[in-house]
């Protein structure tokens, strides 16, 4: 079948804060691009993102970005590459004056400069003690950001493919990306797409769990497609609980309301984090405090009928500040949690989050694999920035308010590079002959099944089996079991049957799409969690409880022919500063 | 629970029709919209948009017993059955729940709802103050769901005149904005019997409003300010 074709410069697959980021160095530049997103631009999960921005403006205390660097570093739990950390950290202010030049409503102090809040893992001098970095507007940082970059793709004339699905790439025979295929949500229209580039900035895919702060939209659709074109994913063992998650609901409360004086509290009432950690307490990384919460839970000291959560306090920082700061998290506690934290706490629990791990690339956005010998050798014409790509600047790790300055850094880093590279590459490469095939028959194979596996029954055996085999602390016996099981609901995926045979805005056709998607990155969690033999960040074994930097100071790298790992070393070696070496971390 | 449902896929349907549907809930089924995607699963052709569920995309507005709201956050035990689900009113419906929300982003885009400021930025932040940045809350916070605009009168008769309470709620969040520097381009281009002067004060929009706005109020003040400008 002819598909009808549509030609731009670049292609952005995702219209969140990093693919919008990206789009508007195009834009501006005047080069044809495109966003594709599942929704409204301004309904990508970015909304959701609470406490801040990192970024050592130094605005309330003396900060600079090395300490911000070392912080990162220490926060990946040693695994993230210092060269891209190292980007990352110096570029942060630059990113964030620009933001506010966008339009941005940051919160202010009294001199008229942006207004920072102290952050989990964020410190003066080394660790010495906390610090405030996180540039904040509210508690809703990421949805003025996401608007206002939103906004300013509007004003570039930036071109938008609003409520379409991107289903696969194009690669030609040389392995460069050429272009992509995807579907108009409203029509269910499917069109091929050539273009000089592709830049995937689709998210994360935090619904492989059951209980998820995660937007329903989050299915990994980029990671899907990266993988079925043949390209692995990185470090997917490494999966954020975020430690204050509403019990029972799963929508976060930003570690912002620890930031601002909040405390965690056991059945005894007794602030648990003094123990675990003496210098940063309450604002140790999540990693650690999520660690802490399920050990206080597990040995007993759970609150509520059941003992399975534990309280966020933050009634001691009164009425004002919980209003002028915290206006949504009274909001959401309110609504979600049934209490008002002005007078109570509220339950929490540790929840999944983020993903660290992602699509391989350098700090240009470049996506790299393994070829010939070299670990990192570029893809022809595909980037991949945010949540989906895997830098590697949050290793095992991330640290709270870098996941925004992620998007703002590497998004503008990846049009920048584009926009030059876009000089040298003035031709369009043909699109094989074939192109298109692939995903017509993925749809083909929905669209004339007469009976099969529910769509929204093996979606939930999918988020049971990730939840209870690969959560805050693993075995041998849960990883492998959870191996299997996940290879069983891998093999029920492709028998996935769909009632409704509609074109018209068919959304049970989009989550079978989706459901293809989200079982990449659970059999990638799985299988690299399951090889990996230590415990390093948010990866906590019980059979291996130290971190082993002689064996597995390294990135997997899990591809989807063969279910196979393959590792590549991590990059120790920032751009212009001394390495720092890897060191037990306390907090 | 008991449920009636607006239906209508163009492909299939000549008209709409109400359909009925009576599940059972578990206690951890708190919002509407957990009760719609446990019907979703029983019924798949049930359309409808979704994504954060707690209030802060904008995705799942619709009319709910009568009166605009998300369902993420309308909590079930406030509902009276059944509980009668249609699509927002006044903007053509493309399947079921789902609405074609392109009369309403128009409206918004022709606010140029985005800080004008020609004058080179400085090497760090514009400085604000903490009240001048006060000016902005119950402004910026809007997600554009659509719950108001299409709640009010005014623009369910002329949606391709009347800008509409969220537009111009982002129209004020800008003239309210220090930084900005465009306001009396963007008074001149509401200056008009239509794009603002249809707001009759009905009030629906603040009735409506999700996250507790009041369009009304930033309407008034858009007024006052052609007002003030005028003498």
């Amino acid at each position: 079948m002819a598909l009808n074709k549509q030609i731009f410069d670049t292609l952005i697959v995702g219209g969140g804060g990093s693919g919008l980021r990206a789009a508007l160095q195009l834009a501006e530049a005047d080069h044809r691009v495109a966003v594709f997103s599942k929704v409204f631009p301004t309904r990508s999960h970015t909304v959701a993102a609470q406490g801040g921005i990192g970024a050592s403006l130094g605005n309330m205390q003396e900060d600079n970005w090395l300490w911000h660097m070392y912080d990162t570093i220490k926060g990946s739990d040693y695994l993230g590459d210092q060269d891209a950390i190292e980007f990352m950290c110096r570029k942060a202010t630059e990113v964030v004056y620009e933001l506010e030049h966008f339009g941005m409503p940051f919160d202010r102090n009294p001199d008229g400069t942006i207004y920072q809040r102290p952050f989990g893992g964020h410190s003066q001098n080394f660790g010495e003690k906390p610090v405030q970095r996180a540039c904040a507007a509210a508690d809703r940082t990421g949805h003025a950001m996401l608007h206002t970059l939103y906004q300013r793709n509007v004003r570039a004339r930036c071109q938008f493919f609003v409520e379409w699905m991107a289903l696969d790439l194009i690669r030609d025979y040389e392995g460069a990306v050429v272009g992509l295929v995807a579907m108009e949500m409203e029509t269910g229209q499917v069109m091929l797409f050539q273009s000089k580039a592709v830049v995937l900035a689709t998210g994360g895919a935090g619904r492989i769990y059951r209980s998820s702060t995660n937007a329903y939209i989050n299915t990994g659709d980029g990671m899907g497609m990266a993988a079925r074109a043949g390209i692995p994913l990185e470090d997917m063992e490494f999966w954020q609980f975020h430690p204050t998650g509403v019990a029972g609901a799963g929508v976060l409360i930003t570690e912002g309301v620890r930031g601002e004086g909040g405390i965690l509290l056991n059945s005894q009432g007794e602030r648990f984090m003094e123990r675990y950690a003496p210098t940063m307490k309450d604002l140790a990384s999540r990693d650690v405090v999520s660690r802490a919460m399920d050990q206080e839970i597990k040995e007993g000291r759970g609150v509520g009928p059941d003992k399975d959560h534990v309280l966020l306090k933050l009634d001691h920082l009164g009425p004002d500040v919980i209003n002028k700061r915290l206006p949504g998290i009274r909001e959401i506690a309110i609504k979600f949690a049934h209490v008002d934290p002005i007078k109570e706490p509220i339950p929490v629990v540790p929840t999944c989050h983020y993903q660290m791990g992602g699509i391989p690339t350098n700090y240009y956005g470049q996506v790299v694999v393994p070829k010939n010998g070299n670990p990192n050798s570029i893809v022809p014409g595909l980037y991949a920035i945010g949540e989906c790509a895997c830098v590697s600047v949050h290793g095992a790790n991330r640290l709270g308010t870098n996941s925004l300055l992620d998007l703002l850094v590497f998004g503008k880093a990846a049009g920048d590079h584009l926009v030059e590279w876009l000089k040298t590459n003035p031709q369009h490469r043909d699109l094989p002959k074939d192109a298109g095939d692939f995903s017509l028959s993925r749809l083909a194979r929905l669209d004339s099944s007469s009976s099969g596996e529910s769509v929204h029954e093996v979606g939930q055996e999918l988020r049971r089996t990730v939840q209870n085999h690969a959560g805050v602390f693993r075995t041998e016996q849960l990883l492998s079991e959870g191996v299997e099981k996940i290879k069983e609901v891998a093999e029920r995926v492709k028998r996935t049957h769909v009632k409704d045979k509609s074109k018209v805005f068919n959304t049970a056709r989009i989550e079978a799409l989706e459901l293809e998607n989200l079982i990449v990155v659970a059999e990638a969690t799985l299988v690299s969690a399951e090889a990996r033999k230590e415990s390093r960040g948010a990866h906590a074994r019980d059979d291996f409880k130290e971190r082993d930097d002689k064996n597995w100071l390294k990135h997997s790298l899990w591809y989807q022919e063969g279910n196979r790992m393959d590792y590549k070393p991590v990059n120790l070696k920032p751009l212009t500063v001394e390495s720092f070496e890897p060191k037990v971390r306390v907090y | 629970m008991k449920f009636s449902i607006y239906r209508f896929n163009p492909e299939v349907d000549e008209k709409p029709y109400m359909q009925d549907y009576d599940i059972e809930l578990a206690p951890t089924d708190r919002m509407l919209l957990d009760a719609i995607l446990k019907i979703k699963a029983l019924d798949d052709s049930l359309a409808l948009r979704k994504s954060c569920r707690e209030g802060v995309c904008g995705s799942d507005g619709m009319n709910i017993n009568g009166k605009n709201g998300l369902a993420c956050i309308t909590p079930l035990k406030d509902l009276k059955e059944p509980v009668v689900l249609r699509p927002l009113p006044g903007l053509p419906v493309i399947r079921d729940l789902i609405v074609d929300m392109g009369q309403f982003f128009k409206q918004y885009h022709s606010v140029k709802p985005y800080l004008i400021n020609d004058n080179p930025p400085p090497q760090k932040e514009r400085l604000q103050s903490p009240e001048d940045r006060e000016e902005l809350n119950g402004l910026y916070e809007c997600v554009l769901c659509a719950c108001c605009s299409t709640s009010c009168p005014s623009f369910w008769w002329n949606p391709d005149k009347f800008v509409g309470p969220a537009g111009l709620l982002q129209a004020y969040r800008f003239i309210a904005d220090t930084r900005d520097e465009a306001t009396n381009e963007r008074l001149d281009n509401l200056e008009d019997p239509y794009r603002l002067f249809r707001c009759h004060t009905i009030m629906n929009c603040v009735d409506v409003c999700p996250k507790g706005l009041n369009p009304t109020k930033a309407i008034g003040k858009i007024k006052d300010a052609l007002l003030k400008r005028s003498v």
